[in-house]
């Protein structure tokens, strides 16, 4: 049911992505129609969460000014950030719920787009069971949209199989924080990096992806701080460190098992503080005791001597962070990885003090909040275990509801897709998730949805998935609805509603609520206003690791954000995690986790002899949904091309700018060269933010992390060879040719 | 702003082209960006460099001008050419030893940074050093430039002349070599 009923390219004629260069009006209009008003928000994009001004006139968004006094980025934004404003009012803006038919999509009301959902879900789940029904989030939502998210599935729709895109973002590493800490968060702010003597960065392209964190890092230098950076690109940031460690895909484990090695034989151990707060060291210093850096060296490509000494200046330094994002924690091992540098830190004390601890860069907009509150298959709100018999009843009491009306875990976001390619889930519900995109091995992800019973996705673009929807819902964007989210760095902030959705679009909790009651469960999601449903989140967590009891709109108003944990309303927050040494077990101790060594789980053969690596450009954000709607920033990385360095180009008999056709196990796709020293010779990198033939993610694979189920994306084994061009296709656009604008 | 000045740092620069991006969006020159921007070679390594004009104390561009249509002001900014004087000759274009000019030809006049005077008038930074997410452009007071790693500097010598500006470029210490392919990195090929 759920195949394209059009061509793609009809439906980028109709949909887009077309491209917003200018303000509504034109370059000259805010000169004769200045702004009325500016409003405190903060950026779409990422998970840095900066603030930003938005100008507002005539319930339409202008353009934007910096907010200099919000203390995280003090006015700086990147590109995505100066630009995010051209997504209002985009031609492109859907702004009625539509309905497929046979020759497209057609405008329809409300009424009967909400109630042809809910009889479909209705009889799918009376010929099926309730759990056929399955619904994805996201985490660009608000944290109270989350929270609703979670709460809809389980409470309206009845299903254990609800969870989000964060899945393909940072579980590993959230899997691995509660497992040694307790909690799911950075274990400090921002604020601290400056302090550290050394920091440890490994797999996070700052400069791409985080790109206000660079001048923290860049600070921590001007105090003399030393740089360690592990990546398997000189990315913008590597080109300062002190010390580059080239390190193979898939391999920063072996890297980290031997640096925890020379800790330990050297005697760089914190004895009296792994003593006295954690548990296990015994059994991971054994774990590490056949990891010299020799061992190490023949997996990674890291010479020894520089293996030895980032363990020495990070051990014996009396001040360190290790930071780390997608390029550790995209693994099959993500969570061994996370937990391996988690090690590091507790095996030299370095936690729960100035300038020290281990610090995941959460990616997306809303990361960090959208992870707490309930959107997770297993989790209920405050980041309490949804197996938890005290967590059900004291979330069960809070929503009205009997412990055993809630369901148990459902499935994660790549196991939904999986079961719905299996026949096993035959409903799904999208809000915030552009999983064509964004999943590993998108030619499954098409077909899996091609074989829905019923497909209905809430989004405020016709996003690649969306065209594949029965009814696609008008909703909200980020500027249209309050809510609350949370950064990087656990400070809660609020999303100030700029304006109203347009025509007759509608704010996305607006949406779910109204499927709520004709799905007869209204007395459940009865919210007076932003205060009240924030209000029973803030219950709904009390007690709860995520404890936001004490954190309301005007104290994070008033104090530029509030970090969470935050349990009474005199509470001041905690910016630093861990500084009276309690963890958040039982036990009050941190702990040591084994991480094993293991291959990736698409080994490089004969046939597949290079490593391929995905990741983000600075001008686009995850599947591009709305920035490859945004003139500026499409022009300033037009197209997706391949990295490749001249050693591995020069046995192709590539140059920069030929056609390459990269082919892994899965499919193949063909892409411009950027022939660059910048990149280890065993390896090509893609970004990730295209579909259709240019996406990356046709290429790579499945196999999931055991524990956290995130996908592997961060390396794949492929083959390279020089083509004459792309095959035509309905979504391929003209190339860039100009060599030196790409990278 | 009194007290503050504009330094320039490409050691910092990550490429990100943010302040070209917020340059177009300034009130004077909407939808123009004035910011020079470059990978200064993609191939060989990720360094690139974006900048202002460095707004010279006798600034070659007003100089060469035979319409003496580029005036500098008070606060020792360098402005775009006077349109009821430019006659679009390109003299000062082709004479500014930075490359900052720019012709626009529609209009038939030389625009370039004018350091956001609309801003700095009204005690906001210039858009682009405000944005700038690795502060390798800043507009800050020179106590607070001090102590990064790299100093101020505001002398640069192209052949026989000597030019001195308002703008000031951040200059490392003497530096040991630099390895900038990652393959010389990698253990295999050290061995």
């Amino acid at each position: 049911m759920a195949k394209l009923p059009v061509s793609d390219q009809q439906l980028i004629e109709l949909f887009g992505p077309h491209l917003n260069f200018q303000p509504p009006g034109g370059w000259k209009d805010e000169s004769v129609h200045p702004p009325e008003k500016l409003v405190k928000t903060h950026c779409c994009f990422c998970g840095q969460q900066c603030g930003i001004q938005l100008k507002v006139r005539d319930n339409t968004i202008i353009g934007f000014e910096p907010w200099e006094e919000f203390p995280f980025n003090r006015g700086m934004l990147c590109p995505k950030g100066v630009k995010r404003y051209l997504q209002s009012s985009h031609p492109d803006r859907l702004l009625d719920p539509l309905l497929r038919t046979d020759s497209g999509f057609r405008k329809a009301t409300w009424d009967e787009s909400l109630d042809f959902t809910v009889r479909r879900i209705r009889e799918i789940q009376e010929k099926y069971g309730r759990d056929a029904v399955a619904m994805y989030g996201g985490a660009s939502l608000s944290t109270e949209k989350s929270y609703l998210v979670g709460k809809f599935a389980r409470l309206a729709l009845g299903t254990r199989h609800v969870d989000y895109n964060g899945r393909l973002c940072m579980v590993s590493a959230g899997t691995a924080y509660k497992l040694a800490f307790g909690i799911d968060r950075s274990t400090i702010p921002w604020s601290e990096i400056p302090k550290a003597q050394v920091l440890f960065v490994i797999g996070a392209n700052i400069g791409d992806c985080a790109p206000i964190t660079t001048d923290y890092i860049w600070r921590c230098r001007d105090n003399g701080g030393r740089l360690i950076i592990a990546d398997p690109r000189i990315t913008p940031i590597a080109r300062n460190a002190d010390l580059f460690l080239p390190v193979r895909p898939g391999t920063d484990l072996a890297l980290l098992l031997a640096m925890l090695h020379v800790i330990i034989r050297d005697n760089m151990v914190d004895r009296d503080f792994v003593e006295k707060y954690t548990t296990g060291f015994d059994q991971v210093a054994a774990s590490v005791r056949d990891w010299d850096p020799r061992r190490a060296a023949e997996i990674t490509g890291v010479p020894p001597d520089a293996i030895e000494k980032a363990a020495h200046w990070f051990g014996e330094s009396e001040r360190a962070i290790a930071m780390h994002a997608r390029g550790l924690e995209h693994h099959s091992k993500g969570v061994e990885n996370c937990s391996a540098v988690i090690n590091l830190c507790l095996a030299t004390g370095k936690i729960g003090r100035e300038g020290c601890g281990p610090t995941m860069i959460t990616g997306q907009g809303n990361g960090q909040g959208g992870r707490e509150h309930g959107q997770k298959c297993d989790q209920l709100p405050g980041q309490r275990h949804i197996a938890d018999p005290a967590a059900r009843e004291h979330v069960a009491r809070v929503w009205g509801i009997r412990p055993d009306e809630l369901p148990q875990a459902g499935y994660t976001a790549v196991e939904i897709m999986n079961a719905i390619h299996a026949g096993e889930i035959k409903a799904l519900l999208c809000l915030c998730f552009n999983p064509l995109v964004s999943l590993p091995d998108s030619n499954f992800t098409r077909e899996a949805l091609s074989r829905l019973e019923y497909f209905g996705v809430i989004d405020f673009f016709m996003s690649e998935t969306a065209r594949q929807a029965d009814v696609v819902f008008a909703g909200s964007l980020h500027e249209e609805e309050d809510g609350l989210g949370c950064s990087a760095e656990g400070r809660v902030i609020h999303w100030q509603k700029s304006v109203d959705p347009p025509a007759n679009a509608r704010a996305d909790s607006a949406i779910l609520i109204d499927l709520a009651q004709r799905l007869g469960r209204g007395q459940y999601f009865q919210f007076e206003d932003k205060d009240a449903l924030l209000n029973e989140l803030r219950e709904a967590s009390r007690g709860g690791v995520a404890d936001y009891y004490g954190i309301t709109y005007d104290r994070v108003d008033s104090e530029h954000g509030v970090f969470w944990p935050c349990p009474s309303l005199d509470h001041p927050g905690t910016p630093v995690l861990f500084t009276d040494r309690k963890f958040y077990h039982p036990d009050g101790k941190a702990h040591f986790m084994l991480a094993e060594w293991r291959p990736s789980g698409d080994p490089i053969a004969a046939d597949y002899p290079v490593f391929l690596t995905t990741g983000r450009v600075v001008s686009q954000y995850l599947s591009g949904t709305q920035t490859r709607r945004i003139g500026a920033l499409v022009e300033q990385y037009p197209e997706p091309r391949v990295e490749i360095h001249p050693r591995l180009a020069e046995q192709h008999g590539i140059v920069n700018n030929d056609w390459v056709r990269v082919t892994t196990r899965r499919d193949d796709v063909t892409l411009q060269a950027l022939v660059v020293k910048t990149i280890r010779p065993d390896t090509v990198f893609i970004p990730y933010h295209w579909p259709g033939i240019r996406s990356a993610n046709r290429l790579t694979h499945r196999t999931l992390d055991p524990r956290s189920k995130i996908p592997e994306f961060k390396v794949s084994a492929c083959r390279i060879e020089k083509v004459s061009g792309p095959e035509s296709s309905p979504d391929s656009r003209p190339a860039h040719a100009n060599a030196t604008e790409g990278r | 702003m009194f007290g503050y000045e504009f330094y320039i740092d490409p050691s910092r620069c990550i490429g990100c082209r943010s302040c070209l991006q917020a340059c177009e969006e300034c009130e004077t020159h909407r939808g123009h960006s004035m910011i020079n921007f470059d990978f200064i070679d993609r191939e060989e390594g990720i360094q690139s460099a974006a900048y202002v004009c460095w707004h010279c104390d006798e600034p070659t561009c007003a100089q060469v001008c035979p319409a003496d249509a580029i005036k500098k002001g008070e606060d020792g900014v360098v402005h775009s050419s006077l349109k009821p004087r430019c006659i679009a000759c390109n003299n000062c274009v082709l004479a500014c030893p930075f490359g900052i000019p720019k012709m626009w030809e529609p209009e038939q006049q030389m625009m370039k940074c004018d350091m956001c005077y609309d801003r700095t008038s009204i005690g906001k930074r210039p858009m682009c050093a405000t944005v700038c997410p690795s502060q390798a452009l800043a507009y800050v007071r020179p106590e607070d430039i001090a102590h990064r790693r790299e100093k101020p500097s505001n002398t640069f010598v192209f052949g026989n002349q000597t030019i001195t500006t308002k703008v000031y470029m951040m200059v490392p210490e003497p530096a040991q070599a630099v390895i900038i392919d990652a393959a010389d990195y990698i253990w295999e090929a050290r061995r």
